[in-house]
């Protein structure tokens, strides 16, 4: 591997002015589970990578006053999927998480190394985004926040800006009875990056269906993106025909490309796939299906 | 720019000086001559260079020798203790789970982390948990019975 310096800044303002110095030549580390791979292949050379996760908060995951739950950044996907609030209350990131490579690569990737990859396939990507994220940045300007839609740019890119980094992933109190489902497709059932996913979210609501939804594809676009118009058809119609036309709109709403792992026809007919099982798993698990209009008989 | 670690492996302590880009496995194979943890793929996926640190299962490829500073890692050296086997390692020469042998370090280091966390997984809990370690000889079937069978002679010494 190219030699580079290993710096441990001893506070955020530091880490800022050492990610700033130098375009390209310093890098933000982790648990290195991309970066490191990338400065082997070559495709990055970073003069000093700059490993932010001694930095206060950026290992734990707290409840704030307000109800939010903050996710440092730093925070490994084991320490997420396992984390009883995570568990509790956001299952459907704990979902993603745990379906993220391998249990010893889970142990050392991290959920802000996930989003600041800013891959579309990231596997924290479609709960967050139905989740309503919020990220904190810390910069040279100070602290920022952005909703999680906003800081993806495109593959590989995000909003940070120069001697900015994430600092913490910000979740807000999650509705009661809300349910969630994070389906993937992979070469494997476990272990392999996606293919496609989709994340499908409901909670009881005042709608005409009696539930408000969020539904977030993966792998299907340059960034990860929502199915706003399945989203509004659900909260109007969750009967057998109406889940049917809602996972059409979440498949249109995908916009994929044809590469190494699937053709574009490929995913945006599994998106269809995927969002009617995930509509139809958390119609079961918010037991709303049998108002659907399947009654006994499916 | 080199830095200075401390660190323990296999209960034995030391202080090194290493390269800030230099990877665990390097250190450990390179400067420590503990050979067992091997260099397979460097990306991450094939889990030959699996090791505990800090009693978590890691790929030391994937880890900079610089952050191993204050850990304690188990390589494949320290799961045996006095010339006795790990429980593992006699249920996988028991179960004929090694071929060529070269995953054998991982896997059995990723395997005793599994049971030390669950020490009774069931099948899919075992498939999920080797994910990561890559075998191209043995078709994993033996391995899967090995640890089985390591699981049910702890629980046998447990019990």
């Amino acid at each position: 591997m190219r030699p580079f310096d290993y710096i441990i800044p001893k506070d955020h303002a530091e880490a800022s002015a050492l990610l700033a110095e130098g375009s390209g030549a310093a890098r933000a580390f982790q648990g290195g589970t991309d970066l490191l791979i990338r400065v082997r292949g070559g495709f990055i050379r970073p003069e000093r990578v700059v490993d932010l996760k001694s930095l206060p908060g950026m290992q734990e995951i707290r409840l704030g006053k307000d109800g939010w739950l903050v996710i440092g950044a730093a925070c490994t996907m084991n320490q997420v999927a396992i984390h009883p609030l995570v568990r509790e209350r956001y299952d459907l990131l704990a979902q993603g998480t745990a379906s993220v490579a391998s249990y010893q690569l889970r142990n050392r990737a991290t959920i802000g190394g996930n989003c600041c990859n800013a891959s579309p396939a990231a596997d924290t990507a479609p709960p967050l985004f139905c989740l309503d994220t919020i990220v904190e940045l810390y910069g040279p300007g100070g602290v920022r926040r952005l909703p999680i839609a906003d800081f993806y740019v495109g593959p590989g890119r995000t909003a940070l800006q120069r001697g900015e980094f994430l600092t913490s992933i910000h979740l807000p109190p999650s509705p009661t009875g809300a349910q969630g489902v994070y389906n993937k497709l992979g070469r494997t059932k476990v272990g392999d990056i996606a293919v496609m996913s989709v994340a499908v979210y409901a909670w009881p609501a005042a709608t005409q269906s009696g539930l408000t939804w969020r539904i977030a594809l993966g792998a299907v676009g340059p960034t990860p993106l929502r199915a706003p118009e399945a989203e509004t058809a659900l909260a109007a119609d969750i009967s057998p025909a109406g889940v049917v036309a809602a996972a059409q709109l979440a498949a249109g709403a995908s916009r994929p490309i044809d590469d190494i792992r699937a053709s574009a026809a490929y995913r945006r007919d599994m998106v269809r796939v995927l969002a009617r099982r995930g509509i139809e798993k958390v119609l079961d698990l918010t037991g709303l299906r049998d108002l659907s209009g399947l009654g006994g008989a499916a | 720019m080199n830095h200075t670690i401390h660190f323990k492996v296999n209960g034995e302590r030391y202080d090194l000086s290493v390269p800030g880009h230099h990877t665990l496995l390097q250190v450990l194979r390179e400067q420590l001559v503990l050979t067992g943890t091997k260099n397979g793929c460097e990306a991450g996926e094939c889990g030959a260079c699996a090791v505990l640190m800090n009693g978590e299962p890691v790929n030391s490829c994937m880890v900079l020798a610089a952050e191993a500073d204050g850990a304690e890692i188990v390589t494949i050296e320290g799961l045996a203790h006095d010339s006795q086997l790990d429980p593992l390692q006699d249920a996988f020469i028991e179960a004929g789970a090694i071929q060529c042998g070269f995953c054998t370090p991982g896997v059995l280091v990723n395997a005793r982390a599994l049971l030390n966390r669950n020490s009774d997984p069931s099948e899919p809990e075992i498939r999920e948990a080797l994910v990561g370690n890559l075998c191209r000889c043995t078709g994993y079937i033996r391995i899967i019975e090995a640890v089985k069978m390591a699981a049910r002679a702890g629980k046998e010494v447990a019990g």
